[in-house]
């Protein structure tokens, strides 16, 4: 894991909508190795969904890239021309969506959905497609995989589709998945096994992986670095087992305390962050996490808290970072 | 299959059976027919015998009686004026109608498609908001008053195309059709665009907000995603998803078209069922009013079979039984 694969600098992404201009992405830099797993994790509304459209140039009117930089492979992607950026996608960075169930075209049979990815990204003939989708569907584990390319979604589950969108994902071995929320319309049952096959699939195929979730569960179990979103930027940053066992931030530590536990002490009341996201129309002056952070000061209130090295790979965005070590449990009581 | 098709043979005799009573009870309220048939100088004593002559005299449900079974042997009685089977009359006007609807269909598909695709892909485009103003237009203005201005402006003002009539015919299969010959051709043109008017915008309006809502849908973001270029995405993805509300409204479409010749014709003077039926209707020729309601609606009913079969090719979730 050396070479840099991905460099986000201070993207910002805005939209002017009539009430004034949301600031989803506002200035958010991280970068990426070959073969690494990033979780991108917060909230809903975060800005995590529309960082991950951002960097494949798929941002709708009224949205808009307002600043930065995608470089990726040395070439900076938001200088790219829309049909440079058409033959990008699916072939050098594709995506996994939310909701299997409507990621899928209904007309279209999976085979068909499955080949259109291959015709476009790759110089295989229709025969060699063919069998291609079938090795992919059987690298995916769905069962009969020549039969079932002749199948249309509607007569897949939800899990089943879910692989399918992986294969097709896969299917032109691009360098980078970004996989948004891909298992939060599964059943849980189901969750697992989708995140093991996902992660087995990036090692096997030599991808990389930035898995955007607002489950820390999720976040610690497959990945090897954790950026943190809240109101449009990032808030802290590090490799997942330091910034899980000791974060810095309280955003952090409010995240992680909600998850509920079922072995060791049994809490009276699951802890919760007070408060809600403030309105991405109207953010505070100062630190966006402000009006709902125990560790608040005035000087909180009125600088915008610069992101800072830690100890280590690690930043954050604090201008009261808890200090190193501190154990989660102490958080809100 | 084949339980579905039995199925549906039976709901549209239902149909078939209800409209014919409507259509006969309505029709006996609406004149006297003896007394347009009658010369008038004619005696009481003569309308008496007339009306008893054509079964009028008989009460109404006997009067139906004999026009029900008449028609489950394909007799839909004679014209009185004509003294023809009024279903010759009107199968021999039909050729004439059907491919007056026949190209304005074909217009207003070849059309709407690419129109309403294009606005609906590019809402705020200026030609969109053309496309969409022109649509308007079309649906307002009332196509008499459109085939009366073609009319003044092609073919009185410009000459260019012929304004009445058929003109010449050939035949095909033993049928005469007026686009086979150059001349018939020039006079089909104005009354099937005329006709076609209406169809066309209200499918540019249609096809427009459907593709509107498709292309909000996640597996449009994914396809993008995939890198499927705009075309393929517009027309390989979008569209297919965009029709089957489209091809309902485009099957009742087929349907008015045929009933709404009637206008069309009338300006034209295109000699087919509807001008038929302007002219029986001026003459209360009832047998061939009745015949020709039965034949449209026996039509309407049909092109609502065909569209369901339509469906289950287009969506493979549409199940017909």
């Amino acid at each position: 894991m050396a070479e840099l694969l991905l460099e986000v600098r201070n993207l910002r992404t805005y939209f002017e909508l009539f009430r004034g201009t949301v600031k989803a992405v506002d200035g958010v830099s991280f970068t990426l190795e070959a073969g690494e797993i990033l979780g991108i994790v917060g909230e809903s509304g975060g800005g995590k969904s529309v960082t991950g459209f951002s960097l494949l140039g798929l941002i709708d009117p009224p949205g808009r890239i307002a600043d930065g930089e995608v470089i990726f492979r040395g070439e900076d992607l938001l200088k790219k021309s829309a049909e440079e950026m058409r033959r990008i996608r699916g072939k050098e960075i594709s995506m996994i969506f939310q909701d299997p169930m409507t990621s899928l075209n209904p007309l279209q049979t999976v085979g068909r959905q499955l080949d259109e990815m291959l015709a476009l990204h790759t110089s295989l003939s229709a025969s060699q497609r063919r069998n291609r989708a079938v090795e992919l569907l059987t690298e995916v584990g769905i069962p009969n995989p020549a039969d079932r390319l002749e199948n249309y979604p509607h007569q897949f589950s939800g899990g089943m589709r879910q692989r399918v969108v992986i294969a097709i994902a896969l299917a032109a071995n691009p360098g980078l998945i970004i996989a948004d929320e891909p298992t939060t319309a599964l059943d849980v049952t189901v969750q697992a096994q989708i995140l093991t096959l996902m992660e087995n699939l990036v090692k096997k195929f030599g991808s990389s992986l930035i898995l955007i979730t607002h489950d820390l569960a999720v976040v610690s179990e497959m990945t090897h670095r954790v950026a943190v979103m809240y109101c449009g930027r990032i808030v802290e940053e590090g490799p997942t087992k330091e910034l899980i066992r000791a974060p810095y931030h309280p955003y952090t530590m409010g995240l992680l305390e909600s998850i509920p536990r079922m072995a060791g002490t049994r809490l009276p009341r699951l802890p919760q962050i007070p408060g809600m996201v403030p309105s991405l129309f109207d953010l505070p002056r100062g630190c966006s996490f402000e009006p709902r952070c125990p560790r608040a000061t005035a000087r909180c209130r009125e600088e915008i808290p610069e992101m800072r090295r830690m100890t280590g790979n690690r930043r954050t965005a604090c201008h009261n970072p808890q200090t190193a070590g501190k154990e989660a449990a102490d958080y809100d009581r | 299959m084949l339980k579905y098709l039995v199925k549906r043979f039976f709901q549209t005799a239902v149909v078939l059976f209800v409209v014919s009573v409507i259509v006969f009870c309505v029709m006996s309220f609406t004149g006297d027919p003896v007394l347009m048939i009658v010369p008038p100088n004619a005696t009481d004593a003569q309308i008496a015998e007339a009306r008893i002559a054509l079964g009028l005299d008989q009460p109404l449900w006997v009067q139906y009686k004999v026009f029900l079974f008449n028609l489950l042997k394909g007799d839909l009685g004679i014209s009185y004026i004509f003294k023809r089977p009024a279903l010759t009359l009107i199968v021999e006007r039909m050729p004439a109608t059907l491919e007056l609807v026949f190209l304005s269909v074909l217009i207003s598909v070849a059309v709407a498609l690419p129109c309403g695709v294009f606005a609906g892909a590019w809402p705020n485009n200026p030609i969109s908001r053309a496309i969409m103003g022109g649509s308007l237009l079309g649906i307002s203005l009332p196509s008499f008053w459109v085939g009366i201005l073609m009319i003044f402006y092609f073919a009185v003002e410009k000459g260019l195309l012929p304004s009445s009539g058929r003109g010449t015919t050939d035949t095909l299969f033993g049928i005469p059709f007026a686009f086979l010959t150059r001349d018939g051709f020039r006079h089909l043109i104005l009354p099937a665009v005329t006709l076609a008017l209406g169809t066309l915008a209200m499918l540019i309006r249609l096809i427009r907000a459907q593709i509107m809502e498709v292309l909000r849908q996640d597996f449009i973001k994914f396809a993008r995603a995939k890198g499927v270029s705009w075309k393929s995405l517009l027309f390989g993805h979008a569209l297919k998803n965009a029709l089957v509300p489209v091809v309902t409204v485009f099957g009742m479409q087929i349907g008015s078209l045929i009933a709404f010749a009637t206008v069309t014709e009338t300006i034209f003077a295109w000699p087919g069922m509807g001008k038929l039926l302007v002219d029986s209707i001026n003459t209360s020729d009832r047998p061939v009013i009745v015949a020709y309601l039965m034949i449209v609606a026996a039509m309407f009913v049909f092109i609502n079979f065909i569209v369901d079969i339509v469906y289950t090719l287009i969506d493979p979730r549409i199940d017909l039984r």
